[in-house]
């Protein structure tokens, strides 16, 4: 009985010292193989380039933003996936290679930083506070704050939100902006656009806001056809960037050489055309002039 | 802490867990009433009463409590109508009150019962035999014996209501964990210790809270 013990511990331990050679073995190959791609690359590749050349990239979408970034099933769809497309295109990789993580606008600095993605592309603002952690290439798309409102609402501008119910998302720059710019309206606050409009349909709230081009794609959903209507007086700028990790300037300066083929050769209209531009909105033009310093 | 010594952070974190502390001293003086009223139906010699207590145990027991609230604010709020108030804010505290009652009463209710049974059966019985009405039996004898008894279990059902609280802010009330998400998003590079700051916070109220039912129980139990 204590022999057989000894000759089991033993085994288990020969077993286990084999399975560490093995993961050492491992680790000794992926580590020779990144370093030639390394070699032959022109420059020395680091954060997205270097994903990218081991063929998967793992992006930042948001799920519930229709004609941005729309889950249905397993697959994704939007304006912002397709600028992933062409990221991925550009950087020299497989679109199948791409794995789409779902964020919500109070997750995307902390997934970047973590390293939980590699590439946020979320309606993503670019401003000051935000570019102290993590980086931004682009703007590929400027949209502005706006609200949605019930086709039948009298509200025409933001002053008139005094004593009004607004909705927005928790931790949003939009909703930021209300509480500080807007004192007098009840903010609302849930935890994706997709209850504000529920809430909107129902007459819970009076308007909702955040970019108009978000709220457009809501507006021409089937279901809420001919129900709201966007006020089209936009209160800000909100040039949407690419984020990606703060210390990761070549790739960031690399994604806007794509952005600005990606303007030059047609294929950013074509991303708009078969998204956003469905609902009858023409092309903007990518203004290649205010792409990001990525500094 | 430099997230913290930020006066505005500050007063954010302050009026999270005030939010908290108000939902759970509202839901934990309405399950208890509820609780009691189940507690009494459930073993009360009307069918209808028990059947209906025993329905609302098992419905809101084993209901998720994310879908109580949100029932709550699409359900009674948004389909029927049902406003609490005209201020937005206290509107879903008093829904979100609503939702974290109704569970917090069916584990409430639970405790009380497997406290009754604790009281000998001859203690009822003796109670019938001088004359006492079945409300009177529980009012006056079951109910305070059985109530003594679990004391302690009660004050895990108030730990849980309390950490449970956090689940309003899925229908926009600003409490603790909202605040949590909106100091993470604005302050990505100290995750953790935001992290451990709430945690830290939540232990720091509840534990103490553990100790004073466990010191209750002790001094109020019934010596048999």
């Amino acid at each position: 009985m204590r022999m057989t013990r000894v000759a089991a511990t033993a085994a288990a331990a020969v077993l286990a010292l084999t399975m560490a050679a093995c993961g050492s073995d491992d680790d000794g190959g992926t580590g020779t193989g990144s370093g030639t791609g390394t070699g032959t690359g022109d420059t020395a590749a680091t954060g997205v380039i270097a994903k990218a050349q081991s063929g998967t990239l793992k992006v930042g979408v948001k799920a519930d933003q229709p004609g941005l970034g729309l889950q249905t099933g397993t697959a994704y769809e939007g304006f912002d996936i397709e600028m992933a497309k062409i990221i991925a295109k550009g950087l020299g990789m497989q679109e199948s290679g791409i794995q789409y993580v779902t964020t919500v606008s109070a997750n995307r600095e902390p997934y970047i930083q973590q390293g939980t993605v590699d590439l946020v592309i979320a309606t993503y603002t670019i401003n000051d506070e935000r570019k102290t952690k993590v980086n931004f290439a682009g703007p590929y798309f400027v949209a502005g704050q706006d609200l949605l409102v019930p086709t039948d609402s009298t509200i025409t501008a933001p002053e008139q939100l005094d004593g009004k119910k607004v909705c927005s998302v928790t931790g949003s720059t939009p909703a930021k902006r209300i509480q500080e710019n807007y004192k007098g309206a009840q903010l609302q606050l849930f935890d994706a656009y997709s209850k504000c409009i529920t809430a909107l349909a129902g007459g819970q709230v009076d308007a909702v806001t955040t970019d108009d081009i978000i709220l457009a794609g809501y507006a021409s959903q089937q279901q809420f056809a001919g129900k709201f209507k966007v006020v089209g007086k936009p209160f800000s700028e909100e040039p949407y960037g690419i984020g990606l990790a703060k210390d990761d300037k070549a790739s960031c300066d690399k994604i806007n050489e794509i952005l600005k083929a990606a303007a030059a050769d047609g294929s950013y209209k074509a991303a708009w055309d078969n998204t956003l531009g469905k609902s009858g909105t023409p092309a903007p033009e990518l203004d290649t002039s205010k792409l990001t310093n990525c500094a | 802490m430099p997230v913290f010594s930020d006066p505005a952070n500050f007063d954010a974190y302050v009026s999270g867990f005030m939010w908290i502390l108000k939902m759970t001293g509202a839901s934990a003086a309405l399950a208890l009433v509820l609780g009691v009223l189940l507690a009494g139906m459930r073993v009360s010699p009307v069918p209808v009463l028990r059947w209906f207590g025993a329905a609302w145990v098992n419905i809101f027991r084993n209901t998720p409590l994310t879908l109580i609230i949100f029932f709550c604010y699409f359900g009674l709020y948004a389909t029927l109508t049902i406003s609490l108030s005209d201020d937005l804010i206290l509107n879903n505290f008093w829904l979100g009150v609503v939702g974290l009652s109704v569970y917090t009463a069916a584990f409430v209710c639970e405790a009380l019962r497997s406290g009754i049974n604790t009281v000998p059966p001859g203690q009822a019985e003796a109670a019938r035999a001088i004359g006492l009405t079945f409300s009177q039996t529980l009012r006056i004898v079951v109910l305070p014996q059985a109530g003594r008894a679990v004391i302690a279990p009660l004050g895990s059902v108030l730990i849980a209501l309390c950490k449970n609280s956090t689940i309003v802010g899925t229908i926009g009330l600003l409490e603790a964990s909202n605040i949590m998400k909106q100091l993470i998003n604005d302050n990505g590079d100290q995750v953790i210790l935001i992290f451990l700051v709430f945690a830290g916070t939540f232990a720091a109220v509840l534990i103490p809270v553990g100790y004073f039912f466990g010191w209750l129980a002790n001094r109020l139990a019934v010596k048999r």
